[in-house]
């Protein structure tokens, strides 16, 4: 368990190799998957081909697939490529690096499949099993008297041991189709990573600054997403905070000043409010009655009274604030917000 | 679990010592993958010299290819290469230097490769036991085959005409033999050349230019490890504070913010001045409803400048002379 908790711990360590994590567990999952399979060619001229093409090429792209759903990026590119212009430009260079390593991630568990199943040879047997030719394995003689059908129904039946009876030329047919099989399985290696090659590494030879421009901002945007939505889930518990205090106060009726003189008020944390504060003004059993069922018939409004929140200066502020609340409260949408400030220097 | 997390500790210390331990990585892959590829002779004449040349040849170079890409100072070299002058001259010894220390780890794993397959000798017999004279071990004559068919039946076992005769073995003991003979000699003559260039190259190189090289070749891949580094953490404090700024830009009210001497600045105590720093000014429904449908159809423009160079106030005290006892200037 420790093991898996470090692993854990380590693929979370940052958003890149997550990803790289969740890439390799699906590559080995296909690899896994392609070893339980039970593989059964049906044994039958119609069907052969089909079904040995069809496992081939079905799962690759459902893995495919899968990797774009797994993939957290995928949102963050939509959302991207959806949103209106605003006032922040839209670069299509960096839709194109996004879409591109998504793309690469999801590739590689369908590439496991196809050269596993290629490397096995069943599939390839399966399906070319009737294009055959006999004469190449030896002398055999009983071939030749068959007709067109029953030399097809009899080839195909190469893949299953058990229905063929001919038990040399069976060994040597599957062992020439697994041996071309596995050479396609190889070229189909060599291709990939050829083609990996020439993209990772010749790759500097071109735009290199402008890819890491690209880099950085599709870094960016992923990050801002995050970093706004826990701004967002910090604002909710602040905002969830204030308003069961102030619902709490309009039904004690009392204005709790939570405000004290501590000389060292950096130490002071919540917990350390007496009793008396936790009570929030709330100390009669009807009290109590009346903020649990409003809680539930009429709760109140999601608008924050602004003179609880800075009450020592009240008379200093809070007349000015509610005077500027009403002027400013219709027209803060419009109106481009000048903040007021006045330095005192002197210098 | 110690253990393991001391060496990858150790490996990670140093760039050379990453690179070096994913080379061995990849070598004991390429092991594990001839372990468990199943090799599959098609024991018919046309066929099985390209079959087996092509298991010994196709996936070292395969190899190759994974080892020049995982490996960190690809990059590296191919952007010292590449790069334009600029402020910085460059200097073609670091570039010559990546450049044989990449190939050197990228040999690895394909040497690897093709000793195990010379070791282990599945291959030298399928591809060369059609060259055998077969007078030389008594080879059976009961079957009509031609004798080339049957030779090129020996690597496969299963095959009925082997059955009873030990022909079969004899030729494969035969040429496992001839296989493992040049597999060990192609290793000792790798050994020789790696211990002849350690001894012979302090004599022909510069030691100072050497060291020269490798200390530069080292910082550069540090220097772009760093940049990537400083690159994440910036993104995120840009990002902090454009999403801070954005909710701010939402506040409704103009503050009057008079600097009494009664109050000092921070007359809001305890854990109300949290909560409303957390909340920016936000406090309606309304508003934070406007706020979420304006983070989608007009973000704000990539521009912190207002939020990171923030104006604050100076004070500055003097005493009734005109000394300035503290500033904050």
């Amino acid at each position: 368990m420790d093991k898996f908790r470090m692993m854990f711990q380590f693929l979370q360590s940052n958003q890149e190799s997550f990803m790289n994590g969740i890439c390799g567990i699906m590559a080995l999952a296909s690899a896994q998957m392609y070893s339980a399979f039970e593989f059964s060619c049906p044994c039958m001229p119609e069907h052969n081909y089909s079904y040995g093409i069809g496992l081939l090429v079905v799962p690759p792209i459902w893995f495919f697939l899968l990797g774009f759903v797994l993939n957290n990026n995928v949102s963050v590119l939509a959302e991207e490529w959806k949103r209106p212009t605003g006032r922040r430009s839209k670069d299509s260079t960096i839709l194109r690096y996004m879409f591109c390593s998504i793309t690469q991630r999801s590739l590689i568990a369908p590439a496991v499949w196809v050269s596993v199943t290629l490397m096995d040879g069943k599939s390839f047997l399966c399906a070319f099993s009737i294009d055959l030719d006999i004469e190449r394995f030896g002398n055999y003689s009983f071939v030749r008297g068959m007709s067109e059908t029953e030399k097809f129904k009899l080839l195909a039946r190469i893949p299953c041991k058990d229905l063929f009876e001919h038990q040399e030329l069976r060994v040597a047919a599957s062992r020439y189709i697994k041996c071309i099989s596995q050479a396609c399985g190889w070229m189909f290696l060599l291709m990939m990573t050829f083609t990996a090659f020439l993209i990772r590494a010749i790759r500097p030879c071109f735009t290199q600054a402008a890819f890491l421009k690209t880099k950085y901002w599709s870094h960016y945007i992923d990050i801002e997403r995050k970093m706004f939505d826990e701004t967002c889930k910090e604002h909710a518990k602040s905002f969830a905070k204030v308003c069961i205090h102030q619902y709490f106060e309009n039904i004690s009726g009392e204005m709790q000043s939570l405000h004290r003189h501590h000389a060292n008020k950096d130490d002071r944390e919540e917990d350390d409010r007496s009793d008396e504060d936790k009570l929030l003004g709330i100390r009669a059993q009807d009290d109590m009655n009346k903020v649990l069922w409003n809680w539930h018939t009429c709760k109140p409004a999601l608008a924050l009274r602004k003179d609880q929140m800075d009450d020592d200066n009240e008379k200093l502020n809070g007349r000015i604030n509610g005077a500027v609340n009403g002027l400013a409260n219709g027209h803060a949408h419009n109106v481009e917000k000048k903040e007021w400030a006045v330095y005192y220097s002197k210098v | 679990m110690e253990r393991l997390k001391l060496v990858l500790q150790y490996f990670q210390s140093n760039s050379e010592s990453i690179s070096n331990g994913i080379c061995i990585v990849l070598a004991l892959v390429s092991v594990k993958l001839y372990t468990s590829f199943d090799f599959n002779c098609p024991c018919l004449p046309q066929y099985n010299k390209l079959y087996s040349l092509g298991v010994m040849v196709v996936p070292p170079i395969i190899l190759f290819f994974l080892g020049v890409l995982i490996n960190r100072h690809t990059g590296v070299m191919m952007d010292e290469w590449m790069r334009p002058v600029g402020n910085r001259s460059k200097n073609p010894a670091v570039v010559k230097y990546l450049f044989s220390a990449m190939l050197q780890r990228a040999l690895l794993a394909p040497m690897v490769w093709i000793l195990v397959t010379l070791l282990d000798g599945k291959i030298f017999i399928c591809a060369f036991s059609v060259s055998v004279d077969p007078g030389f071990l008594g080879a059976p004559n009961n079957t009509d085959l031609d004798m080339i068919r049957i030779m090129a039946k020996v690597p496969c076992k299963e095959d009925v005409i082997f059955r009873n005769s030990s022909f079969r073995k004899a030729v494969s003991r035969y040429v496992r033999c001839y296989s493992q003979a040049v597999g060990w000699s192609v290793l000792l003559f790798l050994i020789i050349l790696g211990a002849l260039g350690r001894l012979i190259k302090p004599c022909f190189d510069d030691h100072a230019g050497f060291l020269q090289t490798r200390y530069w070749s080292n910082y550069l891949d540090v220097e772009q490890k760093l940049f990537d580094e400083t690159c994440v953490l910036h993104a995120r404090d840009f990002a902090r504070k454009c999403v801070v700024q954005f909710f701010e830009d939402m506040r409704e009210d103009t503050v009057l913010r008079f600097p009494h001497p009664s109050v000092v600045c921070n007359h809001k105590e305890g854990w109300e001045e949290e909560e409303e720093e957390r909340l920016h000014g936000v406090t309606r429904q309304k508003q934070m409803d406007e706020l979420l449908n304006k983070w989608y159809y007009s973000k704000p423009e990539l521009d912190v400048t207002r939020m990171a160079h923030r104006p604050r106030a100076c004070v500055t005290w003097e005493d009734r002379h005109g000394r300035t006892l503290y500033s904050d200037v």
